[in-house]
């Protein structure tokens, strides 16, 4: 069966998709950089975190593209004054919900939360930040998990299920009172289900997950073992 | 009567370091001393707020009394106010006590971690505020340059900038952190 192809333009450029690939995918294969950060190639998208928010001609709403599929005839565009403000919102509140302080933070220049900061052009935060009063918790051997720095885009959740298949990680509460657990809210060192394969902290995009013995900016993320990953699986007869 | 630009730093709740990254732009700082008078600095002797300033840089978080008094005298003195650096910019290191209440702040610094005289001051050192606050949350604030500290080159970029009337975007090369 041949697959359809279908035409759209994103930023006044005309691009071809497959049928079913998303807006993000066919805005990637033609070189238009769209902000992310709760979407990871290899994981199935969430559209969370919204920074990937795009305005499509005539849909009243604004959509996320790692989640809206391309369509036949569609009007894209990624970068207006409407979009680039709501993002840089979006990281100002990531910002004031915990406590990021990137000047002790052992990723200091390899977070993809900073590299956002600088993107959407963020010179401070203009929302009141409210330092929540939140734990570390290094009781597992080799890992750290600092809640201070976490923004929730769980993709640590999504590749310890998908990927590593031991789904230790998951959400407890609602809101403002959402946090990533381990197992049953219980230490992570005293998980039983957990590998200590080390996935979730590479594909975190902050300091949140870590390995132990790090000081401040050591902290180097290494994201490229998740396409070689995804490639064998889909290879497999 | 003298064409240079009027300056002032300022040193609040931050490590110096702002200041000490100033200091490292080197013989760039001869470049700048042609069009630049400096008014007041915690690197010189000046008591007062001087009056009529140009541009004022403000280092470090508002944590004290002391911190709004001067931050509040410095904007009333100054056509433009620069938040210089994270601490300025975000609070950083110094809003880490933010999560704590300041009696309980008071009683570790000076009661569980002092060894002898275990009493928190009721004079001479400023009285804290509740919170350490970025200084956008009590004066306006024209330029923010972010970085801890912000480096030499960007410093002189930023002041390059406003010397010439030009307003710098610092985020197309500073960073947090
Ligand atoms: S180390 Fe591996 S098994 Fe353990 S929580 Fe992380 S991804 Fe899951
Ligand atoms: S721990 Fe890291 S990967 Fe997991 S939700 Fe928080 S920021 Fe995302
Ligand atoms: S921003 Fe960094 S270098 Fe500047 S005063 Fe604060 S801690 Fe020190
Ligand atoms: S990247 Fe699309 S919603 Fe997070």
């Amino acid at each position: 069966m041949s697959e359809s192809i279908l035409t759209l333009s994103i930023d006044g450029k005309d691009v071809s998709a497959v049928a079913g690939q998303t807006i993000l995918e066919v805005a990637r294969e033609n070189g238009i950089a769209i902000p992310t950060l709760c979407y990871l190639q290899g994981l199935t998208p969430v559209g969370a975190c919204r920074m990937c928010l795009v305005e499509v001609k005539g849909v009243p709403k604004l959509l996320p593209a790692c989640v809206t599929r391309a369509a036949e005839g569609m009007e894209v565009t990624t970068q207006t004054p409407r979009l680039q403000e709501y993002r840089r919102t979006i990281v100002e509140l990531l910002f004031a919900e915990r406590n990021h302080v990137c000047a002790v933070c052992v990723s200091n220049n390899h977070c993809e939360l900073q590299d956002l900061a600088r993107r959407v052009g963020m010179n401070h935060v203009r929302v009141p930040y409210r330092y929540p009063r939140l734990g570390v918790d290094a009781t597992h051997p080799r890992f750290a998990v600092d809640h201070n720095r976490c923004v929730l885009c769980g993709r640590c959740v999504r590749v310890c299920d998908e990927i590593e298949g031991a789904h230790t990680w998951d959400f407890m509460g609602r809101g403002i009172e959402c946090r990533v657990i381990t197992d049953m809210n219980q230490p992570w060192g005293s998980s039983e289900t957990c590998t200590s394969c080390g996935k979730c902290v590479h594909v975190c995009p902050t300091g949140t997950l870590t390995e132990k013995g790090r000081a401040a900016a050591e902290m180097k993320k290494r994201l490229q073992f998740l396409p070689y990953l995804t490639l064998m699986r889909e290879a497999r007869p | 009567m003298s064409n240079k630009i009027r300056l002032a730093t300022v040193w609040l709740d931050g490590c110096s370091g702002c200041h000490m990254s100033f200091l490292d732009m080197d013989e760039r700082l001869l470049e700048l001393a042609d069009k630049i008078e400096l008014v007041s600095s915690p690197i010189m002797d000046a008591k007062d707020v001087p009056p009529n300033i140009d541009l004022t840089l403000i280092e470090g978080a508002v944590s004290s009394e002391e911190d709004l008094h001067k931050a509040l005298a410095f904007r009333k003195n100054s056509k433009l106010v620069m938040a210089f650096g994270d601490c300025a910019v975000t609070g950083n290191v110094p809003s880490m006590r933010n999560m704590f209440d300041v009696d309980e702040v008071y009683n570790r610094a000076y009661v569980e971690t002092a060894d002898t005289q275990k009493q928190v001051p009721r004079s001479v050192v400023p009285a804290l505020l509740a919170r350490a606050r970025p200084v956008h949350e009590v004066i306006h604030v024209d330029v923010h340059l972010p970085g801890c500290p912000p480096n030499a080159d960007i410093i002189f970029y930023v002041l390059s900038e406003l010397i010439a009337g030009r307003m710098p975007d610092p985020m197309k090369i500073g960073k947090f952190g």
